[in-house]
């Protein structure tokens, strides 16, 4: 196999994530758009590498822990960098980055998943999987942003204003950019999970009852209360905040818990 | 191509002497007009803000010399006595007149230090001049390079980016929440000194609409038609609290102004939209249990002045960079200043070297009857040849060689030494 491409995203994601966090000490704007920079030159390096696996596979590659991890890091940077551009808000970088440095790191450090060649799925299937894997990339962007207001908040609240604190998006930008990804999570999630029910329709081997139906159920309630509530007087601001927070608990809670031990169809998404 | 810089600022003049030095625009071309007429100067800038007035030149002679000249013009042009002024007065030549000027307009000379204000007043002083013809190469180099400093101090370190005055602090705060507040509203308790600061930093930040509460509804109107702004009536709390997104309050009061339950209620009425209050009364104007309601933030004078103290510390701590970049430049504008002196230089001995080469040997080759007008001529081509090689070479070299420019620092010593009788190249 070839590590080109794994090395130089990976070199470009570190890079991208020390020029963020330059960014976020000194506030130069070059530093800035350089860590926006290397971080596109990673995502376009990334891309081939995960290319490169796909045709082994002749699919997306999601059939093992590897790829599955390795396309989660993918679509986190890409809405990262779309809600960037979108917002024009480079500061939230230094406190993204090291998120998708680790998955992106943990898929290649993680063992190797001697998989049988997957059936053929189709296209339904890998956009089923693709865009659920989006979804959850945007809540994890909202959980980041979440946390990033609770703390700006606190502080802001408490007086004790460091020299962070000048640098931060304001709190109203976090909420709305915060919003943002989770509409991406929400339009993917109900997307992929009713890309997933039509190909389960045309199987009869798999079941209608996996438990994993009910959580992403779960999820997308929530989510959408999420947006709902933003919005209202006795929730707007913090409380909002701590809802995204847990409604991403959930979601790890049906990545690990209900994909391990509970889900019959659903191992790695 | 000496540089003279003549002037006076907030460190070495009170308000008194400060004010009869300024100068208008008219003033200031009059000035460069009548110092270039009078050749006391040959290129000339006049920088005059509130807390600086200061006369940089090229003069046709040693800028030592024409120093005095200039603070008489002074003297005469603004009807100070010569007394008063000098002790005033501060005369900075070369490297210490680059050096000044680029602390200037780094910000670094400023009563506030890092202030944004002068890197505008620099450009516009420049532009001024320019445009008149009273620059020439060398004040055009050194106020390009002053722009140049400027720009670079305030994007490289962090020198002006924080507010340093209350009022500025807690609008910056607001923006911490808010974001941008050009499309935000404003409340404002009280019309007086400390409002109408406040008023006009929302104003420069762009607020979109502004409101005044006054017990005087007549100052309240004052302040509201100097800003575009509305009137609001005293103590109409539940209306006047329901649209704006930063409160300021600056009232006399011995009581809170703002009690918890006043704000409580209007909280309910804006379904919980943030709240930014700014309390600068002493005693407080707002009750502190309000900043327990739920997205509500208050900021007394206290809080404020904390903040404007650690970003004093925080700009100051930035100053050696800040010098840094100073340094740099002035490395480098001295380093073009000496390459065209010396080339100058170089081209000048060459000149004098021809002259002298002539009445040389008309009085060597006088004794000498036997060598015939060929031989003469001979002799003649050899010398100008030997004169041409042994200048040749260090002119080519000056002009290609940085580093050896940059090492020659003092240009007038060589001239004294090469060129005894001063000639100007």
């Amino acid at each position: 196999m070839n590590h080109l491409f794994p090395i130089l995203t990976a070199l470009a994601y570190l890079l991208s994530f020390v020029l963020y966090v330059r960014f976020l000490g000194t506030g130069k704007k070059l530093t800035g758009r350089l860590g926006t920079l290397v971080l596109g030159l990673g995502l376009v390096s990334h891309y081939f590498a995960l290319l490169e696996r796909s045709r082994g596979l002749h699919t997306v590659p999601y059939h093992d822990l590897y790829g599955s991890m390795s396309l989660f890091g993918w679509l986190l940077a890409l809405t990262y960098l779309g809600l960037e551009l979108y917002h024009r808000q480079r500061s939230v970088g230094a406190f993204v980055m090291p998120f998708i440095l680790v998955f992106f790191l943990a898929a290649h450090l993680a063992p190797a998943d001697r998989l049988s060649p997957p059936a053929a799925h189709g296209a339904t299937f890998a956009f089923h999987v693709t865009l659920s894997i989006l979804a959850y990339a945007g809540f994890a962007l909202s959980f980041v942003l979440s946390l990033i207001f609770l703390g700006e908040e606190r502080l802001l609240r408490s007086h004790k204003l460091g020299n962070m604190v000048w640098r931060l998006p304001p709190l109203e930008l976090l909420e709305r950019m915060s919003k943002s990804s989770v509409l991406v999570g929400l339009v993917s999630i109900a997307i992929g999970t009713a890309l997933g029910f039509v190909w389960v329709d045309r199987l009869s081997e798999y079941s209608f009852y996996d438990p994993k139906y009910v959580v992403t159920l779960l999820v997308l309630l929530l989510y959408a209360a999420y947006l709902r509530l933003a919005g209202t007087a006795a929730w707007r601001g913090a409380r909002a905040s701590r809802l995204c927070v847990f409604n991403f608990l959930i979601v790890v809670l049906s990545f690990t818990v209900v994909n391990l031990y509970l889900s019959q169809s659903h191992r790695y998404f | 191509m000496e540089i003279v810089l003549v002037g006076l600022n907030h460190r070495t003049a009170p308000v008194e002497v400060r004010e009869k030095v300024s100068f208008t625009a008219e003033q200031a071309q009059r000035a460069s007009e009548e110092l270039r007429a009078r050749g006391i100067l040959e290129e000339t800038l006049v920088l005059s803000t509130c807390n600086r007035s200061e006369v940089y030149g090229v003069p046709p002679e040693s800028s030592h010399e024409c120093a005095p000249g200039l603070s008489i013009f002074l003297s005469e042009f603004h009807s100070v006595r010569p007394d008063i002024l000098s002790v005033s007065l501060y005369h900075h030549y070369d490297r210490e007149a680059v050096k000044h000027l680029f602390r200037v307009a780094a910000g670094l000379d400023s009563m506030l230090l890092g202030e944004a204000e002068i890197l505008g007043q620099v450009r516009e002083a420049y532009r001024f001049a320019h445009e008149r013809g009273a620059t020439g190469p060398v004040l055009n180099r050194l106020f390009q390079g002053a722009l140049e400093v400027g720009k670079r101090v305030r994007t490289e370190t962090e020198l002006g980016t924080r507010p340093m005055s209350v009022a500025a602090a807690g609008v910056k705060l607001a923006e911490r929440i808010f974001g941008k507040l050009n499309e935000r509203k404003a409340l404002v308790l009280g019309a007086g000194t400390i409002s109408e600061q406040v008023v006009s930093q929302l104003r420069d930040r762009g607020i979109a609409q502004l409101q005044v509460m006054n017990r005087s509804r007549d100052r309240a109107e004052e302040l509201a038609k100097q800003f575009s702004g509305k009137v609001v009536d005293w103590g109409e709390w539940d209306t006047a609290l329901q649209s704006p997104d930063v409160v300021v309050s600056s009232v006399s009061a011995d009581e809170p102004v703002l009690r918890r339950d006043i704000v409580e209620r209007a909280m309910a009425a804006r379904g919980n939209r943030a709240l930014f209050l700014m309390d600068l009364g002493v005693p407080r104007n707002i009750d502190p249990r309000v900043a327990e309601l739920y997205n509500v933030y208050v900021y007394d004078t206290d809080d404020l002045s904390d903040i404007v103290q650690q970003n004093r510390n925080a700009r100051a701590s930035e100053v050696p960079r800040a010098q840094g970049i100073v340094d740099e430049h002035v490395t480098k504008f001295l380093s073009w200043q000496a390459s065209v002196e010396l080339v100058g230089l170089v081209d000048a001995l060459r000149k004098k070297m021809r002259e002298e080469r002539a009445s040389f040997i008309r009085s060597r080759l006088e004794p000498m009857k036997h060598l015939t007008e060929t031989d003469r001529a001979q002799v003649e081509k050899l010398m100008d040849e030997m004169l041409e090689k042994l200048l040749l070479e260090p002119a080519e070299r000056l002009r290609g060689e940085k580093e050896l420019r940059r090492k020659i620092q003092n240009v007038e010593a060589l001239r004294d030494l090469f060129l005894s009788n001063r000639e100007k190249p």
